[in-house]
């Protein structure tokens, strides 16, 4: 990235006396680089100091998962959910289970649905500490991602007492959650949800007025309606636009219909006003657990389905019942069937729409299984958003179209 | 449009394309609340210009192949399209083979680029018009279409460090082939018109 300019080789025409020859530059970002979020290897042509144009290359995480998930039953592809977006890998799980869930009519019970959307939340907020702090890191500043990690950790030790797992949480399930809540932790969920507004305070504090993270953000970046649009952008890059479009108002699914929250836009669409999206849906997110938690105090009941064709019976039930040791052996053995057809159902995952097609002939396995990651056409959209902007800059675009590799490259 | 949309409003709206898109659209279903219609290969550039001007849909959600091998057009390319000012989704499907190229709708939506890609670096389906149709999610070098349905699951290369010549080295694959196993039986063995599981003819018989 040294040496911009070469001296002027003598008798060149092109350059008249006094001047240089500026040379354009093509450089490699990443694939090993703090700030691509991953293994992203960008081919970025320079003028300078000054982006003309951006190729990514991509696939270096590819996993092959959708082919994985075409040879294993269903219950055996929902962890392949988790591997995707690691940084709130129960909102991928959400999206697949509420495909098979309209395939096969399954009806999940009102404590599994607060249990999902709790969890859900939680993965929002997961997503979006990580995502703002990491951005400023990107941009220059070390001390608010020591501070957000804090409370992610708290938050992967929720995931943790209730999955077994701090990241590969395989909680979902079809027709409801794996197991239900002991009343500790959602009292200890409840709590935190009392003391994170403070920190929230504190991030807000460090980053929102910081006169470096402001200048490095302010106008950079900026998508507008209509290239949000055409460029099939969700989530936050279409709100930051003010775009007013989440799909947990305009296409409820779960019980969100049952809760009150705000849905904040941006006004200018560059990198400052989608952090500050981000920060304000934190908030909203901390509301809704809230009240999940209070109506799940007040809501006992199943937390999966009872309809044994699809979930499996309890342990204790199995020991007694003939008919539930049967159940039991053929769902973990041969799974349950869908009908044929197919079908497509999306969440709104932290980074934007997060969608399944499935195609189903009638067997236990998926026969495709096409996973829509909101991450894919966001980072599509480098190419024209870095055109004229400085080096630095792309490092901060990168960072706030919240991109994470594990979707991405699937 | 409120959420979810009816079926009889779908139904309704599947109709009026079929009927109006002058030979655009070749049918539609109804099917798990999702509204499906097929389009035919040539005239797919036209379907997505109508689809997006005159109906509204703004956005192209998702573009991706599917694979059929006993068809004859194995392959189908799947759009799905989202309209946010209507709250409406929409599914489009054509069939096309692996020698049949696809017209290309970046000029409608510009995201479909990558989109394009990868079908055909999954699938091998080529788009006619494509500006830039490289492979986007295999290695560079790849060789076949992974998701084709008879590329094995495991693969023909791997990879490996080799120390001796001190880079990375592709060999053929070593490992055994992925093991499909069929656990298809039926749950209810013993139901009426439903084939005996077998060994149990006899009982079937005398009953």
């Amino acid at each position: 990235m040294t040496g911009a300019t070469t001296p002027a080789a003598p008798g060149d025409e092109t350059v008249g006396p006094g001047e240089t020859k500026i040379r354009k530059f093509n450089i490699n970002f990443g694939p090993q680089h703090p700030a691509a979020h991953g293994v992203l290897r960008l081919v970025l042509e320079l003028d300078g100091e000054v982006v003309e144009r951006v190729d990514p290359h991509i696939g270096l995480l590819h996993r092959g998962t959708e082919k994985l998930m075409e040879a294993r039953p269903y219950a055996q592809t929902i962890p392949y959910f988790d591997r995707l977006d690691y940084v709130a890998p129960m909102n991928q799980e959400h999206a697949y289970c509420l495909a098979i869930e309209r395939l096969l009519g399954v009806e999940v019970p009102i404590r599994g649905q607060l249990i999902r959307v709790l969890y859900s939340e939680m993965g929002r907020i997961l997503n979006h500490l990580l995502n703002v702090t990491t951005q400023a890191m990107d941009v220059g500043a070390l001390t608010p991602p020591l501070w957000g990690f804090e409370q992610r950790e708290k938050l992967m030790v929720f995931y943790e007492r209730a999955s077994g797992a701090r990241l590969h949480a395989n909680y979902f399930r079809v027709g409801g959650v794996r197991q239900d809540l002991p009343p500790e932790l959602v009292q200890d969920i409840a709590d935190w949800c009392d003391q994170f507004p403070k920190v929230m305070d504190d991030i807000h504090g460090l980053i929102t007025e910081n006169r470096i993270f402001k200048q490095r953000n302010v106008d950079i970046g900026v998508v507008t309606k209509e290239e949000a649009l055409a460029w099939g952008f969700s989530g936050v890059m279409v709100r930051g636009s003010g775009v007013p479009w989440d799909l947990r108002r305009s296409q409820p699914y779960e019980c969100y219909n049952d809760f009150e929250f705000d849905i904040p836009l941006g006004v200018n669409g560059d990198c400052y006003d989608r952090y500050l999206c981000r920060m304000e849906e934190m908030a909203q997110s901390t509301k809704i657990m809230k009240e999940c938690c209070l109506r799940l105090q007040k809501t006992p009941g199943l937390v999966l389905s009872d309809d044994h064709k699809v979930s499996p019976p309890r342990r204790g039930e199995m020991k007694r019942s003939m008919e539930a040791l049967i159940h039991h052996f053929k769902l973990y053995t041969e799974g349950y069937r869908t009908p044929v057809g197919d079908i497509y159902a999306a969440v709104e995952a932290p980074k934007g729409e997060f969608g399944v097609y499935l195609v189903s002939d009638g067997t236990n396995k998926p026969y495709r299984c096409k996973i829509r990651a909101p991450g894919y056409p966001h980072l599509q959209a480098m190419d024209w958003m870095n055109r004229g902007h400085m080096l630095a800059d792309v490092s901060a675009i990168l960072g706030s179209l919240d991109i994470v590799f594990g979707e991405i490259d699937r | 449009m409120s959420w979810p949309v009816s079926h009889a409003e779908l139904e309704q709206f599947g109709q009026r394309l079929v009927a109006d898109g002058a030979g655009v659209f070749t049918s539609y279903t109804v099917a798990y609340g999702d509204l499906s219609v097929s389009a035919q290969l040539p005239q797919i550039v036209e379907a997505m210009r109508q689809l997006r001007d005159a109906e509204k849909f703004e956005m192209l959600i998702d573009l991706c192949g599917a694979d059929y091998p006993e068809r004859e057009r194995r392959f189908d390319v799947v759009y799905h399209l989202l309209s946010l000012s209507r709250n409406l989704r929409i599914r489009v499907k054509l069939e096309t083979d692996e020698d049949t190229a696809v017209p290309s709708i970046t000029s409608i939506f510009p995201n479909a680029d990558w989109y394009e890609r990868e079908t055909f670096d999954m699938y091998g389906v080529f788009f006619d018009g494509h500006p830039d149709l490289r492979r986007i999610l295999t290695d560079y070098g790849f060789h076949g279409h992974p998701l084709r349905k008879d590329f094995p699951m495991t693969g023909y290369v791997e990879v490996r460090y080799d120390d001796e010549l001190k880079r990375v080295v592709y060999e053929p694959v070593k490992s055994v082939e992925w093991r499909n196993w069929d656990f298809l039986s039926p749950w209810e063995g013993m139901e009426r018109g439903v084939s005996p599981l077998p060994g149990d003819e006899k009982g079937e018989a005398k009953a």
